[in-house]
């Protein structure tokens, strides 16, 4: 199995200040914005994109946490159920515009299971997808708003986002797992 | 939905368990099919059931209190013995998690025509259910289902033995409160000797390494200082006292025990009243308690005989807490136990 590095420390966190640019530019301000990171790598990468609008405006947005998993279309198929990392939201989502974080958007099912989680909280004014990478290969008619890097991949590559809170380093690699039965699995983005 | 899991050739239907726990070196998961007691779970066991349990305390907290989790699946429940909450709290669990309940209250069931447990398992087998709950009054009925059953059996209380769910839910009610129960005194009150919610909380109370403290009159303790010499496992140790000033002081949980009147026709206590004079938990019985103490009862109480009513709701009652984190509890159990069985039926989306 080989791996290179796509994304170095600077770049991604050049690439989180961007995306932290374009959600406010986009918003026009960040009244009525809340940023939703899903469990686990979406989570701090919304803290810095918060830290980052925090730095240039002066102003705290609400960072919350989402984890998906009693909303997978999987859970039938997946032979032991998968550890639930938790919930949080710093409030009420009704009328708000909510930026869903995650680190990699692949085939898109963990952001329909995303969405159909937040719906149970409430009513959105709208909901707004910033993803650190696009790798392609949606099995689904989703789309990021923002988008830190498009990668293009094979469905026999896995990309690997490392951040600092989890891993200790910040990195993006892809990794070739050709005859690896482990393969496939990007942190989170379920397959089928 | 057809998907090849060939994980050799296909790449995409890589659909492997490690989904989220390989990169983390996550804690190893549930790999026990049925719960039908506490005796076999270890310390790794009963953390993920209890953080497993936070996440659906969270959920049971939302404005809509319920997950597509167990969509597809059915949970069949089966008593053959009289309850509400535990009935009621698997119910409410099964459907919080979006599971399809089919409720069998033996009194009204094929069961009074003389059917087996056996055949009315197999039954409900053939009737679709995924999972079986059941309570029944004799001791190790819900082992015998479990062999004949093709899905997960959870135990909802058999006989004198074991009451596994109430005794996770006890856990998490004191780790709620008190952290993590490790080195805390906690007393259990009462009729030891009926008791299948003792017999249960002693193997999470000694796993989780609380000081446990057994306490009854000496008709109500029989068996148990036995118990106590060997040891519930390994380095597991715990007390048995008749003497209830010594069992309360300075305990950080109490937990009293419901007399059980349809138990006690055999003479083993002169009276209801000896008995709430002696050992029933009083204000002044808790005094001799750590101040914060939590009261405990699995319910359903006897206020006046084992509990006094103030005691049962004053300030350090978590009599209720009890209530509503048992379903949280048996959600998380639902849950875990779905995973470990192939599927029949798909509910993928």
């Amino acid at each position: 199995m080989s791996s290179r590095q796509i994304m170095t420390a600077d770049e991604i966190r050049r690439a989180t200040t961007r995306l932290s640019h374009e959600i406010m530019e986009k918003q026009a301000g960040t009244a009525g914005l809340m940023l939703i990171g899903i469990q686990r790598r979406g989570v701090p990468l919304a803290g810095r994109i918060a830290a980052s609008i925090a730095a240039t405006e002066g102003v705290d947005v609400p960072v919350g946490a989402l984890d998906i998993t009693f909303y997978r279309d999987d859970l039938s198929l997946v032979a032991e159920q998968p550890i639930v990392k938790g919930t949080e939201l710093p409030s009420g989502i009704d009328g708000r515009t909510i930026v869903l974080v995650d680190d990699v958007l692949y085939t898109g099912r963990t952001i329909r299971a995303a969405m159909d989680a937040l719906v149970d909280f409430g009513r959105p004014q709208a909901i707004r997808l910033a993803v650190l990478v696009d790798r392609g290969h949606r099995e689904l008619p989703i789309r990021a708003d923002h988008v830190g890097k498009n990668i293009p991949t094979s469905r026999e590559e896995v990309v690997k986002v490392h951040l600092e809170e989890i891993d200790g380093v910040d990195s993006v690699e892809i990794e070739r797992t050709l005859g690896d039965p482990e393969g496939d699995v990007s942190t989170r983005e379920f397959a089928r | 939905m057809s998907v090849t899991v060939d994980p050799g050739t296909d790449a995409t239907g890589a659909i492997v368990p490690s989904v989220d726990v390989a990169p983390e070196s996550q804690p190893v998961g549930w790999h026990h099919r049925h719960l039908l007691d506490v005796d076999g779970l270890s310390a790794s066991d009963l953390d993920l059931v209890m953080r497993t349990a936070d996440a659906m305390h969270e959920v049971l907290g939302r404005p809509i209190a319920k997950v597509p989790a167990l969509r597809g699946r059915q949970v069949t429940i089966l008593f053959y013995e009289a309850s509400t909450r535990t009935r009621v709290s698997f119910e409410v669990a099964a459907k919080n998690l979006s599971a399809d309940v089919v409720n069998i209250a033996a009194a009204s069931s094929s069961v009074a025509k003389g059917e087996s447990l056996v055949d009315t398992v197999k039954t409900v087998e053939a009737l679709g259910a995924h999972m079986l709950v059941m309570r029944h009054s004799v001791s190790g009925a819900p082992y015998l289902a479990a062999e004949v059953f093709g899905g997960s059996v959870l135990n909802g209380g058999d006989g004198w033995h074991a009451h596994p769910t109430q005794a996770l839910l006890d856990l998490y009610t004191m780790r709620e409160r008190l952290g993590s129960v490790a080195g805390r005194k906690v007393v259990i009150l009462g009729d030891l000797l009926h008791s299948r919610v003792v017999r249960s909380n002693i193997w999470t109370l000694t796993a989780a390494g609380a000081d446990l403290w057994l306490c009854g009159p000496p008709t109500l303790v029989r068996g148990f200082e036995a118990w106590a010499g060997r040891g519930a496992a390994a380095g597991r140790r715990f007390q048995v006292t008749t003497n209830v000033d010594e069992a309360l002081r300075d305990a950080d949980v109490v937990m009293a025990l419901r007399i059980q009147r349809e138990r006690m026709a055999s003479g083993l206590l002169p009276s209801m009243r000896e008995y709430a004079a002696r050992y029933g938990l009083t204000r002044d019985r808790l005094a001799l308690a750590r101040p914060d103490a939590l009261v405990m009862h699995p319910g359903p109480m006897n206020e006046g005989v084992e509990i006094a009513p103030d005691v049962a709701a004053g300030v350090q009652s978590v009599i209720t807490d009890q209530v509503t984190n048992g379903v949280a509890v048996r959600m998380a159990l639902l849950y875990l136990l779905a995973g470990t069985h192939g599927t029949r039926g798909s509910s993928a989306t």
